[in-house]
């Protein structure tokens, strides 16, 4: 892997440190089992998806929230079923 | 040595910023003074999101109260482990902190006519123990989150200047004690820096993460209490930690006491609902403590379930379904999610789960960080303050009241800022010299991360720690037990010493990050279990198999032996003890009494 990509899933792994523990084990899992294979598509959602503040971001991937961004929304369902 | 670094100047640096270290920061900035805030993930994903139960003050908005009854909960909740000067202190500070929140913006939950809405929680009590009063203020179900993004605003328009995604590595002490600041890594380039500052306070957070069960999220890592104690300072109470009963066996994730509250049972693998043996009346609603140690009873004596025997079962299947999904929002959710049981139909796997730790850094109500020098059992550190979770002021004592720590952030984050502002305006600090063969100490350990081979895993070595940790030293203790997991404790730190990562890259190593972490975890777990071995009473959250329950020590408790704060100091691995500050300010003493509710 080059560097560069290195560096760039090092931060996203970082960023998903969350202040929630429910989030930390789902992200947990999501990158022993996606953390391989993420495509330029999924960094990128990815990254968004990691912008929301940690509540809300729960309430997405709990079912209590949903959002009509489709890119979000097919993240949000990977995170959900990992 | 290969490693180089940059010096950089500040009036104060602040490890950390959850809502004590943004409480110190605004405190500082608004005096003027050139404040640095550094923290490992942005200021408003700290740990005290999680917070929703609400921050305690006796404002008696919907009741009568009074900050003479919240100290006398706080220091009864403590079973008398707390300092009574600082509990008086924080109560009495309470409304005012509240209050000043507030004006920074803090959207508090409201009643009709304006006031802060109050609502009662566990141990909150008025006239001295009579029935329960409404104290804690929220802010809905996002009282964390909420306080954070108002202080941060404020820290903003105050110009504190934040070093986000920078960690901390260690405390910069000279040959004389005092604190010149700390080294820290920008996990961006891997740049070290040293912050001279001549004022330092920690506010880094609990280390939950010593434990394999646990409600805290990943980032609680003890990093301040770590730091600390590796610069020669004594970490006070280590041994007291809460545990909550229900976490998701295996994941940590807290299962709110509301689930019993609405007819969960607890059950053994007999299917047998076993709190009828231990609490007639209460059953599955006694306190926490109560239902943590039958639960874990219950375990050791082989009726655990599961194919290692090692949780037990909350059981809900006899509710109605709507009742569930209405009332308990997010628990079906948490059962699909962590325990892949849908608990509807099935039983949720739970065991009792870290939560919260009581002791720390040992500071006073100022806020300074102190440490016993010859008689004097309290001298201040020059230059060091500290607050929040990491410290231990000690307001908690052996156990901590729910809402008691949002609280402790906001009082004695501000009194370490006004402290510090205080110690810079009277000229007393300056930048002095920085001792090198301090700041090469911390960069052979970098450097030794970089170069090792055939050195252990990260992530295996804390997984052991943690395991250890949650077996030997958990809810409720046993004497052999204890001996045994102080041994098993040391051997496993000297495989953190040894710890081998693969990637050796600069920019955002979060393997590098981890296994910095981990050496700031091993104290902490060291000192917790060589603490928790030497105290041989019940008190609080600490419960011994062995303390004898008579007259003398009821529940185990006994005051005459061990009415006194411990002292873990990493040299030596040695145990000190100073006693409890019995003393209040200004109004009498709550005298000992058997804690009974
Ligand atoms: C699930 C849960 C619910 C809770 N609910 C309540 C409640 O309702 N009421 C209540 O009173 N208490 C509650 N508590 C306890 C309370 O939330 C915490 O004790 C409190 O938030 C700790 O705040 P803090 O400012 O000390 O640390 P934190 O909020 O944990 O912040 C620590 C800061 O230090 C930084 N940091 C750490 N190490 C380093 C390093 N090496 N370098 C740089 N920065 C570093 C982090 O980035 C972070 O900014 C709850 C706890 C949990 C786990």
């Amino acid at each position: 892997m080059d560097e560069e990509r290195n560096a760039r899933l090092g931060r996203l792994r970082w960023h998903c440190r969350r202040a929630l523990l429910e989030l930390d084990l789902i992200f947990q899992r999501f990158w022993a089992r996606h953390g391989d294979e993420l495509d330029a598509q999924t960094e990128a959602t990815l990254t968004r998806l990691l912008e929301l503040e940690d509540h809300d971001l729960w309430a997405l991937v709990n079912g209590k929230d949903s959002t009509d961004d489709p890119q979000l929304a097919a993240l949000v369902e990977t995170l959900r079923t990992v | 040595m290969t490693l180089s670094y940059s010096v950089r100047k500040f009036d104060a640096v602040i490890v950390g910023a959850g809502g004590a270290g943004l409480r110190a920061a605004i405190q500082l900035s608004e005096a003027g003074m050139k404040t640095a805030v550094l923290t490992k993930v942005f200021p408003t994903r700290s740990h005290t999101v999680a917070a929703q139960g609400g921050v305690a003050a006796s404002l008696g908005n919907s009741e009568e109260d009074n900050w003479r009854w919240h100290m006398y909960d706080t220091v009864k909740g403590s079973d008398w482990l707390g300092d009574q000067d600082a509990i008086e202190f924080m109560c009495k500070t309470a409304n005012e902190c509240v209050i000043e929140l507030e004006h920074y913006g803090m959207p508090f939950d409201r009643l009709d006519n304006g006031k802060i809405y109050q609502r009662p929680f566990g141990g909150h009590m008025s006239n001295f123990g009579e029935k329960p009063v409404r104290r804690s203020c929220a802010a809905a179900d996002r009282t964390g989150h909420a306080m954070l993004h108002a202080m941060y605003q404020r820290n903003v328009m105050v110009n504190t200047q934040f070093f986000v995604e920078w960690q901390a590595l260690d405390l910069v002490r000279d040959a004389e004690g005092e604190v010149l600041g700390v080294t820290a890594m920008d996990m961006e380039t891997g740049e070290i820096v040293v912050f001279h500052a001549k004022a330092t306070i920690f506010a880094t957070g609990g280390a939950g993460r010593i434990y394999y069960s646990s409600t805290n999220a990943f980032i609680n890592t003890g990093d301040g209490v770590g730091m600390a104690a590796r610069a020669g300072i004594p970490l006070e109470d280590m041994e007291f930690w809460q545990f909550h009963p229900t976490g998701v066996a295996g994941a940590g994730v807290l299962i709110t006491e509301g689930v019993r509250g609405e007819g969960g049972i607890l059950r053994n693998s007999d299917g047998e609902r076993f709190m009828e043996r231990y609490a007639p009346n209460a059953k599955d609603l006694a306190s926490r403590d109560v239902v943590s140690r039958a639960m874990v009873t219950e375990i050791n004596e082989g009726r655990g379930c599961g194919p290692n025997k090692d949780f037990v079962l909350l059981d809900i299947t006899h509710l109605d379904p709507a009742t569930i999904m209405k009332r308990l929002p997010g628990i079906h959710e948490i059962g699909v999610q962590f325990a892949g049981v849908d608990c509807l139909k099935e039983p949720l796997p739970v065991v009792p789960t870290c939560h919260y730790q009581m002791g720390g850094i040992p500071t006073n109500y100022l806020g300074q960080v102190i440490v016993p020098q010859g008689e004097n059992k309290a001298v201040p550190v020059p230059g060091f303050y500290a607050a929040g979770e990491c410290a231990c002021a000690s307001v908690h004592g052996a156990n901590r009241l729910g809402t008691n720590s949002l609280l402790d952030l906001l009082v004695f984050g501000k009194s370490a800022g006004e402290t510090a502002v205080k110690d810079l305006k009277s000229g007393m600090r300056s930048h002095k010299p920085l001792p090198q063969d301090v700041i090469d100490k911390t960069l052979a350990r970098v450097d030794r991360l970089n170069n090792q081979k055939s050195g252990a895993d990260v992530h295996e070595t804390r997984l052991t720690m943690q395991r250890t940790m949650q077996k030997h030293a958990g809810v409720f203790r046993f004497k052999d037990m204890l001996s045994e997991g102080v041994t098993k404790i040391m051997e496993i730190s000297e495989q953190v010493a040894q710890t081998e990562i693969k990637d050796k890259s600069m920019v955002f190593n979060t393997a590098r990050i981890e296994a910095l972490e981990l050496d700031n975890l091993i104290e902490v777990a060291k000192a917790t279990i060589v603490s928790a071995n030497a105290r041989t009473e019940s008190r609080g959250a600490h419960v011994r198999d062995d303390a004898i329950d008579c007259p003398e020590t009821p529940d185990g408790r006994n005051d005459k032996q061990w009415l006194k704060h411990s002292l873990w100091y990493r040299d030596g691995n040695r145990l000190d003890y100073k006693p409890v500050q019995m003393k209040p300010l200004t109004v009498e003493t709550v005298e000992l009494k058997k804690r009974a509710y």
